[in-house]
């Protein structure tokens, strides 16, 4: 063991790969998070991640409540939901506007506006090509704060000399 | 905890430099706390964020986030980065004598 201050971490490229609340807020909290220290952030969005920075989508992130063990009811911490319960009808849009709740009270933004924010705070957002292609979508189905659709050739190239984290 | 003179005044602070007493600061300080951190001149506009904070935090009990500035200050974020840069919640709150952030967002 050394004494020696560890060196700060400069730069970030964040990979968002789900779609689900719980898939894409990690994420944007960490992105959002490295700017507020002062660290270069990149966004990567892909697969159902990319939802997230589609018009159509942005705000229409729900939590899973099928094939999620660690669901609850009524608060995150309660009794586990029954499994085949998690599919009944409006069960993923109470589980949400619960999460929704919770998160406003700790100030943490939707969907929309957060990205917003990263995007003034300065990181940069970026779509997959390869999704974008897969789901037949083009730059106008994208908010503005989407700074361009890369390959993964791309993505390394603007990752280089930081770290990459996977979500 | 450590103190540090400040206008000839002994103030208790963190090993980090954030004031440990909200009331022990007056504006007379912040400039003497933005200097330490890069900050020779303070404008209107950072004059804007330091109000907004210090109102806040007398009215609510915690140090305000970043979308509370936006939202409720007026202050845009962008705005917020180009006059605090990196770190601008952080830096915020040390040159308003408020305690380091918690939150995290």
């Amino acid at each position: 063991m050394t004494n020696e201050k560890q060196e700060k971490i400069k730069k970030v490229s964040i990979v968002v790969s789900r779609g689900s609340l719980d898939g894409v807020y990690p994420g944007l909290i960490m992105g959002n998070g490295a700017r507020m220290e002062g660290i270069e952030a990149n966004l990567f969005f892909t697969f159902f991640g990319l939802h997230a920075i589609t018009k159509k989508k942005v705000n229409k992130i729900k939590v899973a409540t099928v094939g999620n063990p660690a669901m609850c009811v009524p608060s995150a911490m309660g009794p586990g939901l029954p499994t085949w319960m998690g599919a009944l009808p409006g069960m993923s849009w109470f589980a949400t506007s619960m999460m929704k709740k919770e998160m406003e009270k700790l100030d943490i933004p939707p969907v929309g506006e957060f990205l917003e924010m990263i995007h003034d705070a300065g990181a940069k957002i970026y779509a997959c090509k390869a999704t974008v292609d897969m789901f037949h979508l083009t730059p106008d189905d994208f908010l503005p704060q989407v700074e361009g659709i890369i390959n993964v050739a791309k993505f390394y190239e603007v990752a280089a000399g930081g770290e990459i984290i996977f979500t | 905890m450590p103190r540090k003179q400040l206008n000839g005044r002994a103030i208790e602070v963190t090993d980090e430099g954030f004031l440990v007493n909200p009331s022990e600061w007056s504006e007379d300080l912040a400039p003497l706390l933005a200097k330490e951190i890069g900050i020779d001149n303070l404008t209107d506009a950072h004059w804007k964020v330091i109000r907004f904070m210090r109102s806040d935090f007398e009215a609510k009990g915690q140090i305000p986030s970043i979308r509370r500035m936006k939202n409720e200050g007026g202050i845009p974020t962008k705005e917020l980065y180009e006059l605090f840069p990196e770190g601008p919640a952080k830096k915020a709150a040390y040159v308003s004598g408020l305690g380091k952030p918690q939150g995290c967002v």
